[in-house]
């Protein structure tokens, strides 16, 4: 035992403002991260970031500033380069720092993972020269190394656009921008826009930015619906449907996203019950309005528990201090309420803005659930989209047993970059809901650790 | 209410096996699984088939099954993955080579020859990558290892082809005896055949506590570990004599490493848990044995509800307050290799009335006091 009231897991928004909240309340906490320095994805490497790159990334980067000038002011006990490969219900947890293992517990602890991309597995993903737009940015942050090259964007969702806009602000050549927001989903988002103009600086942001890319005379092909990376070695083109009609585009860089999904791997370590949001296509913790899941004195927070945004992260990672403040009696329900009710109410607007992003970028099932059987869809073990349908033909019931059939989610990974494409493809063609075929049972190590190593966390 | 010859409760290895077997001597075959077929300790032990130190009672049962092991294609029409690459149990001191060599007389005696001595020159032969300090071992040349799952489902698969109807998803909530029938009530209606057999595994006790016996058997997650990829570096089977030790590296060049270290099992919920300070004990084995595994990254761990009881070897064979009612059940860890002859077994007894196979030690009134 180590004393701690609090671990938080994750220093992006909803880690960060937790442990700060947490801290303020008097609780004893540690923050454990596994990047070098604090701030997530979204925030990252923003202490050491010049000036010249803030700009170029933009305000919401920035922003995280002073969160995290709040957070190092703070008693909080932040612990950098700490990857968690354990959590039980215990709340025991496995921690790897300096390669070195141990084990720590805590009277409570909040998960706050943040999101991923979801998978977008076309014909020739893994090509070198294929990446997301993720990982796009994270170049940027980490080193502020942007590509000599044009390149290609691809999909959908805000963090595409805001790259683009990010690559023009640095410089970048961006060849086309290939956008498979469907036609018909601003038809349906139509109705929600009432939700997103109660918070009107979201649209107004992304409106901006579209006017930006369109002014800085990017060529952008819409509703895009379908796509082949091509190469022998390397990516060398890329293939776009528009219209039943394909297309092709040189290219030695194609960046694509459409969309962040939870990262549920360390509340499914631990046991937390999940639940398939149709919404979001995406699974998402079972939590109550604190951030409680089913398990006593575990937590989640911020894009871990479903995708809102660092906005609304923050205000979940406070909630859930509050919540463990009052759970360890350092605050009394009453004051819990009476600090939580805006909060409440500020994430409730946040939910309804979100609604419409959802419903306007949710990605086409033909890039959801590849119709090539050679696309491969588990990286790690080369596993194809034709071999996981065969799984099914064999009876095989859901993403479990595509393990043991097909090694498909087997890989160091632990099928974070597969996982929802398997359980899409069993579920489409077992003619069931994605519910119904689950997911992985994820288990220790989440993050490889050496037989030496572990043996010496039990010493 | 639909009626067939035989009801199984239990859809692991043993449970089809029993399915298959009774299938092919001409029974119609009702399975019924609480979960999916090989959910548990059948679909995810270590794939071990292994002859090699197995309780003294259990070697014509497991010879037997060897035999079948060998032509499992014949049988499944599915390699299941089987592969023979030896079992060898490693003796770290003189002390533990004598044991061994007594263990090997022992089995000599009962008129079995598949367990014999190695020295130190044949264990290195065998095992190049092996500590040092080791002094030989047992090996069964004959033993190996398969895919637990794919084996699981292959039995299901044939039994199916063979008309064995498989209920998933479906409890059991209550027996009933309606003259000379079964009468078995699961959330998905009624079902009744004049014979029931009980392969429930670690929920076997549940069931026979149904039919008036009381079982000691006790729920327990068997874990196992997997390391990423390396270099063939290991053909045969490893376990230890002075220490708790499975350790095989299996085709795609990853290690499996187990060794009957303990999870928690929840058998109500269906799940486990797992310990990982007794995950570090096994992986000290593991790399105290072979020192080049220190540095070796473990990828993923798992665990597997087993049923155990007390004397480690399992309950097989009529039930003893219940007419018509047969049990296999409480396998304890190394039943993965006893699957397809406890099937054929079960199939003897309930088509002849009799087996070959001694099954004295396996009656489930042996824990009673009276």
């Amino acid at each position: 035992m180590s004393g701690h009231d609090l671990a938080v897991i994750g220093a992006g928004p909803a880690g960060l403002s937790a442990a700060v909240q947490a801290a303020e309340l008097g609780l004893k906490v540690v923050l454990l991260d596994e990047q070098a320095s604090p701030g997530g994805q979204i925030y990252r490497a923003l202490e050491q970031a010049s000036p010249a790159l803030q700009a170029m990334l933009g305000p919401d980067y920035s922003y995280g500033a002073q969160l995290l000038g709040t957070m190092r002011q703070s008693p909080v006990d932040y612990r950098a380069g700490a990857s968690v490969w354990q959590l039980n219900r215990e709340r025991e947890i496995g921690l790897l720092q300096a390669g070195k293992a141990q084990f720590i517990s805590a009277a409570r602890v909040l998960i706050a993972g943040g999101a991923q991309e979801r998978p977008f597995p076309i014909p020739g993903w893994t090509l070198p020269g294929v990446m997301s737009a993720g990982a796009g940015q994270i170049l940027l942050k980490g080193g502020a190394l942007k590509p000599a090259q044009a390149v290609v964007l691809a999909g959908c969702g805000p963090l595409l656009y805001l790259l683009a806009w990010q690559y023009l602000q640095a410089g970048v050549r961006i060849a086309a921008l290939l956008d498979t927001t469907p036609k018909a989903n601003y038809r349906a988002a139509a109705p929600l826009l009432p939700g997103a103009l109660g918070l009107p600086g979201y649209l107004r942001k992304g409106l901006r930015m579209l006017r930006a890319i369109r002014r800085a005379g990017v060529p952008v092909h819409k509703h895009v619906t379908g796509l082949r990376a091509l190469g022998s070695t390397r990516l060398e083109a890329v293939e776009y449907q528009q219209q039943e009609r394909w297309q092709r585009l040189d290219t030695s860089l194609l960046l694509l996203h459409q969309g962040v999904v939870p990262n549920v791997q360390m509340s499914r370590v631990a046991g937390c019950g999940h639940d398939w949001n149709e919404n979001q296509l995406c699974w998402t913790p079972t939590l109550d309005e604190w951030g409680n899941t089913d398990i006593d004195g575990i937590m989640v927070a911020g894009d871990n528990g479903g995708i809102l945004g660092a906005r609304a992260a923050e205000l979940s990672g406070r909630l859930a201090a509050l919540e463990s403040a009052s759970q360890l009696q350092r605050i009394d329900q009453a004051e819990r309420d009476r600090r939580a009710a805006p909060l409440h109410k500020q994430l409730q607007r946040e939910r309804k803005a979100r609604r419409f992003l959802d419903v306007l970028y949710r990605p086409l099932p033909q890039f959801r659930i590849p119709a090539d059987d050679a696309t491969l869809v588990c990286r790690c073990e080369e596993v194809s989209a034709g071999e996981i349908r065969r799984t099914v033909e064999l009876g095989c019931l859901g993403p479990n047993q595509t393990k043991s059939f097909c090694r498909a989610g087997m890989g160091p990974c632990q099928g974070r970059m597969c996982g929802l494409t398997v359980a899409e493809i069993i579920a489409q063609q077992r003619g069931v809901p994605v519910a119904e075929v689950g997911y992985y049972r994820l288990r220790a190590p989440l993050k490889p650790i050496t037989l030496g190593q572990l043996a010496d966390a039990a010493e | 209410m639909a009626t067939t010859d035989i009801i199984i409760i239990g859809g692991g290895l043993h449970g089809c096996s029993a399915a298959l077997h009774l299938a092919l001597a001409n029974c119609s075959v009702r399975v019924i699984e609480q979960s999916y077929v090989g959910r548990h300790a059948s679909g995810v032990n270590a794939g071990g088939v292994r002859r090699l130190g197995r309780d003294l009672a259990e070697i014509p049962l497991s010879a037997a099954s060897m035999e079948i092991w060998h032509g499992i294609e014949d049988l499944v029409h599915d390699d299941c993955g089987f592969a023979v690459s030896a079992q060898i149990k490693v003796a770290e001191t003189e002390t533990e080579l004598a044991q061994l060599r007594q263990r090997a007389a022992q089995v000599q005696a009962l008129g079995f020859t598949h367990e014999e001595i190695i020295d130190q020159a044949e264990l290195r032969h065998w095992v190049p990558a092996i500590a040092p300090h080791c002094v030989g071992g047992l090996i069964a040349r004959g033993d190996g290892h398969a895919n637990p799952y794919r084996t699981t489902l292959a039995f299901k698969r044939r039994a199916e082809q063979l008309g064995v109807r498989f209920h998933e998803n479906t409890t059991v909530s209550g027996l009933q005896r309606v003259g000379e029938s079964w009468q078995v009530e699961t959330n998905a209606g009624a079902f009744s055949a004049p014979v029931l057999i009980n392969c429930a595994g670690a929920w076997g006790a549940r069931i026979a506590a149904w039919l008036g016996e009381s079982i000691p058997l006790q729920p327990t997650a068997l874990m196992l570990m997997v390391t990423e990829r390396l270099q063939h570096f290991l053909d045969p089977v490893l376990g230890a004599a002075g220490r708790a030790l499975s350790f095989k590296q299996v085709d795609n060049g990853t290690v499996i490493i187990g060794g009957g270290y303990r999870g928690q099992a929840y058998p109500d919920t269906q799940s486990t848990t797992l310990d990982c300070r007794q995950l570090a004990r096994n992986a000290r084995t593991a790399f105290t044995l072979f020192p080049h595994m220190r540095n070796v990254r473990i990828v993923r761990a798992w665990a597997g509800i087993e049923g155990m009881l007390p004397d480690g070897i399992p309950v097989l064979g009529p039930a003893s307050q219940a007419p018509d009612v047969f049990h296999a059940f409480g396998f304890c860890g190394p039943g993965f290799q006893l699957g397809p002859a406890s099937g054929r077994v079960i199939a003897e007894l309930v088509t002849r009335g009799q087996t070959n196979i001694p099954l004295e030690a396996f009656r489930s009134d042996r824990f009673s006091s009276s």
